[in-house]
């Protein structure tokens, strides 16, 4: 055991840069038993249980087929509206969710932070990792629509090779989610106003991603402006490369990536900071 | 060896509503801080002392603090709440960070500060087990390895894939506590795990705390039961308003302690803001009042006493009972006594209750009282531990003897020699 023994040192305030993500590889069960805690304890009491991710985006999906669809008849190139619209929500709400979620670390997670000690990291890390599951059952759905779909006819398909590129995208909205999202979480932890401006400004951020419409549908100023938004060219390339309409973004994609390493650093950054303060302000 | 020491240790916290005022204060730091000066806010003016309210926002709840802790040590830290006792084992356990000076640790660090922490009720045993054993620090290969023998301990292998909400309030503390009890850290922090469960687990705990210590480990012991504090330690400090005022042998610094609480005051008014509870209900004041025919106030053994509550209820239409705890110094529930039965329904607002003991119940010594607010007769709301303290005075005439008489009460019970 002695050489076991490690002399710790606990002192006001951490370096900047202090951020011990190594303590996160000691505590990967704690991870792994977090996304199980959550799907246990998230579906136990409810009748249709993990239905529910897929009741979800479909209903959306309907309701925006009706009114952005047939009401406002917002053209969504040769792709059938619903379709159009499952692919986006289905990318989205991985997004959503991670965001939403993990701004929540701190305040929802009060209680257990402030009588035990383990790298806080572990708690957004695990609620990436239970999207993921969520957002695979939803994925699974979009392939069979889709099949559906181009079997009966109604829908033509052109895979393009760039589909390989699906699982960078779904990273870098995991990883654009969690940093927004540990960024909000420890901000409000400060400044409670901020939990308010988050929930309708996740609601903003998707009218102003391409999700009901496509970004050819845009011009002028607006087309600019949506081009800032690094997830436009995450949906653009999704739905180029399986319905093979708008272009594919290289530049656009390279933008996201840069974007979602900074404020993933910063999200980092700043929730190392305010782990070490943080209970004595909520 | 020493395995913690403590060096020059404080900690500052911001009190009351942090609103408008704390970006300000926080731009103003961030000022003072790029200009190279102290930080405008860390002026050590204020003690800690809950009886009066503070005047300024921030209010040091640890001043100064050093000590060392020796391998194999079981150290009891002892004071009354409010005294920085939580505060130093939150440091301690990494969940908050000093102000100023440091702590330097050999070895892994556990604490029980609360048993349960993590438990979901939706999980079941089995699954909590593993959940808990992980917060902890435990991989899962660990706690497999220990699995049986946490369970064992726990006595509910029956109930081991039930869920924990469906546990007794006894069950739930037993796994909970076994959980930690086999972390087998370096040095294990123990805040009032004795406050609950029964008699036989108990002395399990105490048990599994000298085995700790015994191998070599090193143990905190936090507790307001001064006979376990005699029992387990080796060693005492004792806090008051955020400093250490005494250190030595359990039973030298317990005397201290005993001495000086029975100096306080006879109760406590508070402000809405700093009021002690929650969101369902707050302490106004606890106030007590000895009765004596010949009108002095003084609390003896023959004085009535007359204890007033002034409480805000936040909860609508509550049918709400009082339970009040007396307690011997020692930590003894000396008795239980609840409001009228059935309880009456209460509206939102301030609300008062009255409780008399009468004179020629208790013995002489110290006491102190707690109490909760309890919802349907079943559902404690919050309680407000050890709100009160007062020294029962002796008074006695026509006696030759002027030892103090053994127990807690000395009830003036008929027994009489026929001559």
């Amino acid at each position: 055991m002695e050489t076991l023994r490690k002399i710790e040192v606990i002192t006001p305030k951490r370096g900047m840069f202090d951020v011990r993500l190594y303590e996160l590889w000691r505590y990967r069960d704690l991870i792994l038993l977090f996304v199980r805690r959550d799907f246990v304890a998230q579906y136990k009491q409810t009748i249709l249980g993990p239905l529910w991710f897929i009741i979800q985006p479909v209903l959306t999906a309907i309701m925006f087929y009706v009114v952005f669809g047939k009401i406002a008849a917002i053209p969504t190139h040769d792709v059938h509206p619903f379709l159009f619209y499952f692919t986006g929500l289905t990318v989205w709400s991985y997004f959503s969710e991670c965001f939403t979620k993990t701004s929540g670390t701190f305040i929802a997670n009060a209680n257990l932070f402030g009588k035990v000690y383990f790298p806080r990291l572990t708690v957004p890390i695990s609620i990436v990792i239970s999207g993921l599951f969520k957002f695979l059952i939803q994925l699974v759905i979009l392939i069979i629509l889709i099949a559906f779909f181009s079997l009966s006819g109604i829908q033509q398909i052109s895979i393009h090779w760039t589909l390989v590129l699906f699982p960078v995208y779904i990273l870098l909205m995991a990883f654009m989610g969690i940093g927004l999202g540990i960024l909000f979480s420890a901000l409000t932890t400060k400044y409670r106003d901020l939990s308010f401006l988050l929930t309708f400004g996740v609601q903003l951020l998707m009218y102003a991603t391409p999700i009901i419409y496509p970004l050819s549908f845009t011009s002028g100023k607006i087309n600019q402006i949506l081009r800032y938004n690094p997830l436009t060219s995450i949906l653009e390339n999704v739905r180029y490369s399986i319905y093979g309409i708008g272009q594919f973004d290289a530049i656009g994609l390279l933008y996201t990536a840069c974007f979602t390493l900074g404020i993933l650093v910063v999200g980092i950054l700043v929730f190392n900071r305010v782990e070490q303060s943080f209970m004595d302000t909520v | 060896m020493e395995v913690i020491k403590v060096e020059q240790l404080y900690k500052q916290y911001r009190l009351g509503q942090v609103g408008t005022g704390s970006l300000i204060q926080d731009v103003n730091r961030w000022w003072y801080m790029i200009r190279g000066k102290e930080d405008p806010y860390e002026v050590i003016t204020e003690t800690n002392d809950r009886t009066t309210q503070a005047k300024r926002d921030f209010v040091w709840a640890l001043e100064d603090v050093s000590f060392s802790v020796n391998q194999g040590e079981v150290l009891g830290i002892i004071g009354r709440n409010g005294a920085g006792k939580s505060s130093l084992l939150k440091i301690l356990s990494k969940v908050t960070s000093p102000t100023r000076g440091q702590i330097t640790l050999n070895g892994r660090v556990a604490s029980l500060l609360e048993v349960g922490t993590g438990f979901n009720p939706e999980l079941t045993g089995r699954e909590n087990i593993y959940l808990n054993g992980a917060i902890l620090g435990m991989t899962k290969k660990e706690i497999a390895g220990k699995f049986d023998e946490i369970v064992a301990f726990s006595g509910v292998e029956k109930y081991i894939d039930t869920p924990v909400k469906r546990y007794s309030s006894g069950m739930y503390v037993r796994l909970a506590f076994a959980v930690a009890a086999h972390l087998e850290p370096e040095i294990l922090i123990v805040d009032e795990v004795l406050a609950v469960g029964d008699v036989d687990f108990q002395k399990k705990c105490i048990g599994k705390m000298k085995d700790v210590a015994s191998a070599g480990r090193t143990v905190l012991f936090v507790s307001h039961n001064m006979e376990a504090i005699k029992n387990l330690c080796s060693r005492a400090l004792l806090m008051e308003h955020g400093t250490i005022v005494s250190e030595g042998s359990p039973s030298q610094v317990i005397e201290t302690y005993l001495n000086n609480r029975s100096k306080s005051d006879w109760g406590h008014t508070y402000t809405e803001l700093e009021a002690p509870g929650n969101e369902f209900t707050r302490l106004k004041s606890i106030v007590l009042k000895p009765i004596r025919e010949d009108g002095k106030l003084m609390i003896t053994v023959k004085s009535s006493l007359e204890i007033n509550i002034s409480f805000w209820n936040y909860v609508e239409d509550l049918v709400a009972n009082l339970s009040l705890h007396l307690y011997a110094a020692t930590g003894e529930c000396v008795f239980n006594v609840i409001t009228q039965l059935p309880p009456p329904t209460l509206g939102v607002g301030l609300h008062h209750a009255c409780c008399v003991i009468p004179k020629e119940l208790l013995n002489t010594g110290v006491f102190y009282v707690s109490f909760m607010l309890v919802q349907d007769t079943a559902k404690p709301l919050f309680n407000f531990e050890e709100v009160l303290t007062f020294e029962v005075e002796e008074e006695r005439e026509n006696t030759n003897w002027h030892g103090k008489y053994p127990g807690f009460v000395r009830p003036n019970i008929d027994f009489k020699i026929n001559p």
